[in-house]
């Protein structure tokens, strides 16, 4: 038919995707602030920087994810832990953490990079700010709770979906479980951010339990 | 003129107003809808149920945004600009019967109040000379802002508007002319006659057979003799009004946003209203003179003001399926580029029209003279 048929069929095609959508078969949007989609699980959202069961900071400042980094977001001054009150089980401890989200690309090669599963990424991806200076997040935004649980930009919004925080990210460790004997058949992920499920490497949680193991 | 007939003009006119503006705001929350089904989307949700505030929210929005007046700008034109859009919009529609006229008395006296604002003999001319200035203020909006992108969309709808407007005038003069083959002193300029032509079906009055009760069900609707007639002109309609696929005029993608470029705020706005209120009221057009205006099953049945109110539904309900053509063909074609909208029209919309209004031409003139050999 020529023209006039091929522009029966190209309005068929709209036609047909209309009926799909009004019949509820072909939407592929949400209501976003209302309904939430399911993320994927290794969903690449906010970083956090995570603890230990006890309450002690994984970080131990050794600027590895800094010096991973391809977009140079991230800052880190790590210093001694004091010898009364240690802040992470290290010799050291990240004293100054910051991350630009402006430049951050969201590659997780500092999770990849990171020794010690301090920093991982979470399902949270609302990072609007009204200014530049607030996109650079520090150690105050970056640090999960005491009990493992991250920070919410808007906890209190009734929009906010706050099951982000407790979805597994599906994180996996770059040094995978294989030729490691002490994670010999256990599965390399971690159910959530925060503290996770793993035991912490050892010589990190507490010099006894490494004589046990 | 007494009191009576300009009490009725006023009333009819703001009524016309309210109308239009009601659709306008319709229409663009029901395209962006229509659209957003068509590519599997939602569409408007947050203002109102089903997001039907959403023009209200926009225009508001766009009432309070700074309106900018660029350095390099004829001032005057470029002031003028807007309003040389939104009043041709509004004027254009005021020839179109959207109902059956019905009858009061009012201080003894049996009136006939006719559901359009003015019923002029030339009708249709009217239409096209209003049509034709709305044009300007594409032309000189795009040509004051000072600004290279709106200069281009002008040319353009200079160009475009040159071209279909020859395509589309021939067409409406093949269709007065065929809708005077049943009465040669019909005023078949006029809109409302136009409509009253096409009441009835085909059947032949007194006729017998299975073929003439058959015809008895098809309607007396211009679109049917005419439908080369009814497609010149239904394309020819969308080039006017610089919709998809013949929105060279504003193509964002190539000349930002075109006329309107350099505009902002409520004189943006009213561009916007401009072009949907002239969707409308072409399709408004098109139903009054193809697709039989507010006729439809019943309405001598009913009478009264019981047949007005249903004749407004028909014309609104017909009205509708033109305008989510519109739509459709919007979300569907991709635009035309400049010379393949000008062999469109010159090569193909005109000779058509021409040869068409020829042929009508003569079917008339057999119908009224016989065989010039007989």
């Amino acid at each position: 038919m020529g023209v006039l048929g091929d522009l029966a069929k190209g309005m068929a095609v709209t036609f047909r995707q209309m009926v799909a959508t009004v019949s509820g078969r072909g939407l592929v949007t949400t209501q976003y602030p209302k309904e939430m989609r399911q993320k994927p699980e290794r969903f690449h959202g906010r970083h956090v920087l995570n603890r230990y069961p006890d309450g002690m900071e994984k970080c131990i400042g050794c600027e590895l994810c800094a010096g991973a980094c391809p977009a140079r977001c991230i800052y880190v001054r790590g210093a001694d832990n004091p010898i009364d009150e240690p802040v992470s089980p290290g010799e050291r401890f990240g004293f100054v953490y910051e991350i630009n989200m402006l430049r951050c690309i969201f590659c997780a090669l500092c999770v990849e990079a990171c020794p010690t599963e301090a920093i991982t990424m979470t399902h949270l991806f609302e990072m609007s700010t009204g200014s530049r200076d607030d996109a650079i997040y520090t150690k105050t935004e970056l640090l999960v709770q005491p009990d493992g649980t991250p920070n919410h930009m808007f906890p209190d919004d009734p929009l906010a979906d706050l099951s982000e925080l407790s979805d597994g990210d599906g994180w996996m460790r770059a040094t995978a479980p294989q030729g490691r004997v002490a994670y010999e058949g256990i599965p390399g992920w971690t159910p959530s951010a925060g503290v996770g499920l793993r035991p912490p490497e050892i010589g990190q949680l507490r010099p006894a339990a490494d004589e046990e193991e | 003129m007494e009191t009576f007939d300009w009490v009725l003009a006023v009333v009819k006119v703001v009524a016309a107003f309210g109308l239009l503006m009601t659709v306008t705001i319709l229409l663009v929350w029901g395209e962006r809808k229509v659209v957003a089904d068509m590519q599997n989307r939602l569409g408007p949700m947050r203002a109102g149920p089903f997001g039907v505030l959403q023009t209200v929210a926009d225009g508001l929005k766009l009432f309070f945004k700074e309106q900018i007046t660029p350095n390099r700008s004829e001032v005057v034109v470029y002031l003028l600009a807007p309003f040389l859009a939104v009043i041709p919009a509004f004027l254009m529609f005021l020839v179109v019967p959207i109902g059956k006229p019905f009858t009061m008395t009012i201080g003894g006296q049996v009136r006939e109040i006719s559901l359009q604002a003015m019923d002029l003999n030339v009708g249709l001319l009217y239409i096209l000379a209003i049509s034709s200035v709305a044009v300007y203020a594409v032309v000189l909006a795009g040509w004051s802002s000072g600004s290279k992108y709106p200069l281009l969309g002008g040319v353009r709808a200079t160009a475009q508007a040159i071209s279909y407007e020859a395509a589309m005038g021939l067409a409406l003069v093949a269709l007065v002319v065929y809708a005077s083959i049943s009465d040669p002193s019909a005023d078949t300029m006029s809109v409302a006659k136009i409509v009253e032509l096409q009441r009835g079906s085909y059947a032949t009055p007194g006729g017998s057979g299975l073929l003439n009760t058959l015809a008895g069900f098809v309607p007396r609707w211009n679109v049917i003799p005419q439908f080369i007639a009814f497609a010149v002109f239904g394309i020819a309609a969308i080039a006017e009004t610089n919709r998809a696929p013949f929105d060279l005029v504003e193509a964002e993608q190539e000349i930002v946003g075109g006329f309107h470029t350099e505009y902002s705020g409520m004189r943006f706005a009213m561009f916007f209203l401009a072009e949907y209120i002239n969707m409308f009221t072409m399709s408004a057009i098109a139903v009054s003179l193809f697709l039989g205006g507010w006729d439809g099953p019943f309405l001598d049945s009913l009478g009264g003001l019981a047949a007005t109110g249903l004749s407004i539904v028909y014309f609104f309900a017909k009205v509708l399926a033109i305008l989510f053509f519109f739509v459709w063909i919007r979300a569907s074609l991709p635009r035309f580029r400049y010379d393949q909208l000008m062999q469109l029209g010159w090569k193909r919309l005109i000779p058509t029209a021409l040869v068409w209004l020829v042929a009508s031409t003569l079917v008339v003139a057999w119908r009224q003279f016989g065989l010039p050999w007989t």
